[in-house]
């Protein structure tokens, strides 16, 4: 157990530390196969220290060996360490994938496009492995610039002003975090999570406590995308490089979720949180609103990309509302849709890359009869849809089943003909694409296509086959989730309400 | 050793090769292949149960007793001849989907708990929409996604039904539901609108027709069969499905008049025929509930056979309305003969397989004591006669010439249908091979005189009154509103309009807080003399509303 307390923080470190080397290498391949090996290393940590901590265990590694309070320590429970297998997993599936598809749309000095990657996950690992508020926020901002940075990288122009768009988002969002965090350490003279758990509850009939939690919130839910703080999402996520909108798509929103939890459940404590703000109703209403919102909104794109991105906003919905439920169960649904949604948005947006790849243009109306041509692909667009929409035997269905579970046993049975109807939505805009490049007749002006080459399509059919195996075995994903619930709130909330 | 070879399994696997098999190779695999499985299923003895663990869910994919088996071999058997029937068409598709069809209504019938036989269940309504999009029509097309979405519908009610019911009773095992509360509903819904129920019915009198020519074939055996089947599983002695049951055959009689397409006469007639077994679910008794099953049994066999000769004359000569056909009897004698056959079944003729069957029902509903059920029933049996033997022959075969003149249909049709016919008729003479694989013995003759003159009374009565008043029973050729007006037309208006209102309010609502947004930046952009191009972002109103969500929040919460 000591060995792997040592090994963990390398699960940032590796790509922290191959990230500059990256941008000193020359060429194409060089920065890519440290890219790849950086991650895959990462990957077998983050294995091995979740199969550490699924038995409720916390693993705890003080930086520099300065004790807690005063210096940075990491600590790992199931709950991060599932979120870093989900990052480092889906990074691990896409990077291979990925050169080509970066040869094309980043031509040049691609070892800075693998350097910003890379150290875009690490920030993102980082913010999940601490376990100190200032790192956190530090963190969030060695993410959000690399990864303005990235999508500055897609060959449309729009990208540009996507990535603008996201960096005031993202900084009002950073902002709010700061202000929060400042609120804390002015109340506490704290900034470890631990430590402030224990110290919090002697100023609790502080208004400035409140406002700070009001302030984290509302700065992660931006993060997050939650509805109606969504709006950077859908412009960053279609003009991005392919490889940048797949690892975002299933890792960065989570990882925002992640932290929400971990501050709102262990921090503040729900006890705390939702008494002093009326957060389980916000939470409710606004995942309400956006799952129709998003699914709506998706249903009426012309552009994949950019249905796939409003869909993910639907999606997080799914993943609010169960953390508005205020149980372990709710808790357990959201930590497994974010898990679970993560592998089924990877695959969608892996397919659509090939299809960008491939075809060059991700407008619905360009894709009649293309399934024709690309049978391989669109079948894994279809295929990860099922699992989107909630069909058995896919991860999908679990998210769903577990989520209506949650709904039923906090009562709130109306809830279930929301996620229905929703579901039912998810269908209508899947199939449309299914039809439209399936059914339909291949116009005869329209270019020829050729199917991808394997090595694009393992990668994406391999993202797919997850979506069916974690549907039939759920060990790992829902002992995983439930691990991860119980660790963050297990104690405060007992099981179910 | 053929206990973990479930017959779905086997049948799923071997639907395979025939998305990639041509020609002669093809043919062959189609008619072995369900010959493989009628196999697998004899050799399934009743009372066999195979159990898995599935997180955490114990499932029983298999379960084979009486009522199981009598379906499962009519599904194999039916793949046969409709197989043999479909023969000649070029379309690995259809065959693909129609074997992966059968497949899922195995699975569904020999399923022993309520999640094996939920995930057949969708995959059921995946496959069956192939065969109906296979027609390569516009209106097919359409039909289709009607289908598509009322059974998707279905399949939504079913889960809710499943969860609910679990979380009420803790099991998932496929018995009797009445103990389930919410649930109970629920999945009743479900298994009605499978069923075709009216006022759930109307996916079916609207896809079925449009299908392909050897896909109404199985969409006539497969569906409503299937939900036959989980009726008498789910819910038998539901006093509320005796009237209903009755209604529906009515119903169906009563439309089926009124249609000019000679599928969906027929396709009517099915809501009229599973009416009689839903009414024997609902009637309960050991007696009944053998009805039921020997009458699905009958029903699958005459009805392809009927939808064979309709498909038949309509492959022929590309025509399917009653006012454009007439005198095809020269060209056609064998289909006319053999589509006979069927008439005389499905009208309960003594000799023939109806006779033996339908009479088991109306018997129980007799022995129950229900004597307004036992004359709706008969009042039923003569709309039936008048219709599908009189009407329909009358008109397609005899009647006035429509000048057509078309080949007899392929021999593969021929054999098929003469298949069917030869199977309606060994029934008839000696049902005793019928009633042994029944799930419950019956002690029951069909022969006896009361019964056969009962009959023989009404189909002569109604067969001299067909032709006293043969002048207005002519199709018309025009349209019958029936239930899926509401979700063709009206619904189409309604979320029409309510997409046009939503769609202007919220441009109304964007424009004006965008023009007073705008206003703002203008002034702002005056002030800087500098001239960023801020005009077309709406960066601002993220910022807005991000502000507008944490001064609710905080306002909200520093207020309580």
């Amino acid at each position: 157990m000591t060995r792997l307390v040592e090994l963990m923080p390398f699960i940032v470190l590796l790509p922290l530390l191959a990230g500059p080397v990256c941008a000193l290498l020359p060429g194409r391949r060089l920065p890519w196969l440290l890219a790849v090996a950086a991650t895959a290393g990462a990957f077998i940590i983050a294995a091995t220290t979740l199969a550490g901590v699924m038995d409720g265990t916390t693993l705890r590694y003080a930086f520099g060996n300065w004790p807690p309070p005063i210096g940075i320590e990491y600590r790992v429970d199931a709950a991060n360490a599932l979120v870093a297998l989900l990052i480092t997993g889906v990074a691990t599936i896409l990077l291979p994938w990925a050169a080509p598809t970066v040869d094309a749309e980043v031509p040049e000095r691609q070892g800075v496009f693998y350097a910003l990657f890379l150290i875009a996950m690490a920030g993102l690992l980082g913010i999940t492995l601490t376990g100190d508020v200032f790192n956190v926020f530090v963190f969030l901002e060695i993410s959000s610039l690399a990864t303005y940075g990235l999508i500055a990288h897609g060959r449309d122009r729009r990208a540009l002003l996507a990535a603008f768009r996201y960096l005031i988002m993202g900084t009002v969002g950073a902002t709010f975090l700061l202000i929060g965090i400042a609120f804390l350490y002015i109340l506490t003279g704290s900034l470890n999570m631990v430590d402030l758990a224990e110290r919090l509850p002697g100023v609790s009939d502080s208004r400035a406590l409140q406002v700070a939690l009001g302030f984290i919130v509302v700065g992660l839910a931006i993060k997050l995308a939650l509805f109606p703080l969504h709006h950077w999402l859908p412009n960053a996520y279609t003009y991005a490089p392919t490889l940048i909108t797949a690892f975002l798509a299933a890792t960065a929103t989570k990882v925002a979720l992640y932290v929400m939890l971990r501050v709102v459940f262990d921090v503040f404590g729900p006890a705390y949180s939702f008494a002093a703000l009326p957060l389980a109703s916000a939470l409710m209403v606004l995942a309400i609103a956006g799952m129709f919102a998003g699914s709506w909104l998706a249903i009426l794109q012309e552009n994949l990309k950019r249905m796939l991105a409003y869909s993910s906003v639907a999606q997080v919905g799914y993943m609010v509302l169960g953390v508005s439920l205020v149980s372990v169960a709710g808790l357990g649904a959201a930590f497994l849709h974010l898990f679970n949604h993560g592998l089924m948005k990877a695959a969608l947006f892996a397919s659509v890359g090939i299809v960008a790849y491939q075809a060059g243009s991700v407008r619905i109306q360009d894709l009649q009869g293309i399934g024709r041509q690309m049978p391989w692909t669109l079948t894994a667009f279809a295929l990860a849809g099922l699992s989107l929409i909630g069909v058995p035997p896919t991860a999908g269905f679990i998210s769903k089943w577990v989520l209506i579970s949650a709904a039923l046993d906090a009562g709130q049975a109306w809830l279930v003909v929301l996620i229905l109807i929703t579901s039912l939505m998810a269908l209508v805009y899947i199939a449309r694409v299914v039809e439209t490049a399936w059914l339909r007749p291949r116009p005869a002006d329209a270019p020829a296509v050729n199917e991808a080459a394997w090595w694009l399509l393992g990668p994406v059919w391999l993202l797919v086959a997850a979506n069916f195996y974690f549907g039939l075995d759920t060990r790992l994903t829902l002992g995983g989730a439930t691990a991860a619930a119980e660790a963050l709130a297990g104690g405060a909330l007992g099981v179910g309400r | 050793m053929t206990e973990w070879l479930h017959p779905a399994l086997l049948l799923a696997l071997g639907a395979l090769p025939l998305g990639v098999l041509q020609g002669r190779g093809r043919q062959a695999w189609q008619l072995v292949l369900p010959l493989l499985v009628l196999a697998s299923v004899a050799s399934l003895e009743s009372g066999t149960r195979v159990t898995m663990q599935l997180a955490g869910l114990e499932l029983t994919p298999l379960r084979a007793d009486g009522l199981s088996l009598v379906f499962a071999y009519i599904f194999a058997l039916i793949l046969f001849i409709g197989n043999i029937f479909a023969l000649q068409v070029e379309d690995n598709a259809q065959h693909v989907a129609a074997a992966l069809y059968a497949a899922a209504a195995l699975g569904a019938t020999l399923a022993g708990d309520l999640v094996t036989l939920y995930v057949f269940w969708e995959i059921m309504v995946v496959a069956s929409v192939w065969l109906i999009w296979r027609r390569q029509q516009r209106s097919a097309y359409q039909a289709g996604y009607r289908y598509l979405i009322v059974h998707a519908l279905g399949g939504m009610l079913l889960f809710a039904g499943v969860i609910a019911y679990y979380l009420h009773t803790g099991s998932l095992a496929f018995e009797p539901l009445a103990g389930g509360g919410p649930a109970f509903y629920l999945i009743l819904a479900a298994f009605l609108i499978n069923a075709a129920a009216p006022p759930l019915h109307a996916w079916l009198p609207d896809a079925y027709p449009e299908a392909t020519v050897t896909g109404t074939v199985f969409l006539s055996a497969f569906t409503t069969k299937t939900a036959v089947y989980v009726l008498a599983r789910g819910f038998p002695g539901t006093e509320f499905l005796v009237w209903l049951g009755v209604g529906m055959t009515l119903y169906g009689v009563t439309y089926a008049f009124l249609v000019n397409d000679i599928r969906r006469l027929l396709a009517y007639h099915i809501i009229s025929q599973v009416g009689y077994m839903v009414a024997g679910v609902g009637i309960g008794t050991t007696l009944a509930i053998s009805g039921t099953a020997a009458h699905a049994f009958t029903h699958i066999l005459y009805k392809a056979l009927l939808l064979m000769g309709a498909g038949a004359v309509l492959h022929m000569t590309g025509r399917s309305k009653l006012t454009e056909l007439g005198g095809l009897y020269r060209y056609m004698p064998v289909t006319f003969l053999l589509y006979m056959v069927g008439g005389l079944s499905i009208s309960a003729f003594p000799l023939f397989s109806g006779f033996v069957s339908k009479t088991i029902i109306i018997e129980a509903a007799a022995e129950d004591g229900r004597g307004v059920i036992f004359l709706l029933m008969m009042l039923a049996g003569v709309g039936t006669f008048l219709s599908t033997t009189l009407k329909l022959p009358w008109f397609t075969f005899f009647g006035r010439d429509a000048g057509l003149k078309p080949a007899e249909a392929p021999m593969n049709m021929r054999v098929a249908m003469g298949l069917a016919a030869l199977m309606c008729f060994v029934i008839g003479v000696m049902p005793q091979l019928l009633y042994t694989i029944l799930p419950y013995a019956v002690d029951y003759n069909a022969y006896t005189a009361s019964h056969l003159i009962k009959e023989g009374q009404l189909l002569l009565f109604t067969g001299i009154a067909f032709f006293l008043l043969l002048k207005h029973l002519g199709g018309k050729d025009k349209i019958s509103l029936d239930f899926d007006w509401f979700y063709r037309d009206l619904g189409r208006r309604w979320v029409g309009s309510a997409r046009d209102l939503v769609s202007t309010a919220n441009a109304d609502i964007r424009r004006e807080f965008m023009t007073g947004f705008r206003r703002l930046e203008a002034a702002a952009c005056r002030l800087r003399v500098s001239g960023w191009p801020m005009r077309s972002w709406p960066t601002g109103s993220m910022a807005l509303w991000t502000a507008l969500v944490l001064a609710l929040l905080l306002t909200f919460g520093l207020s309580r």
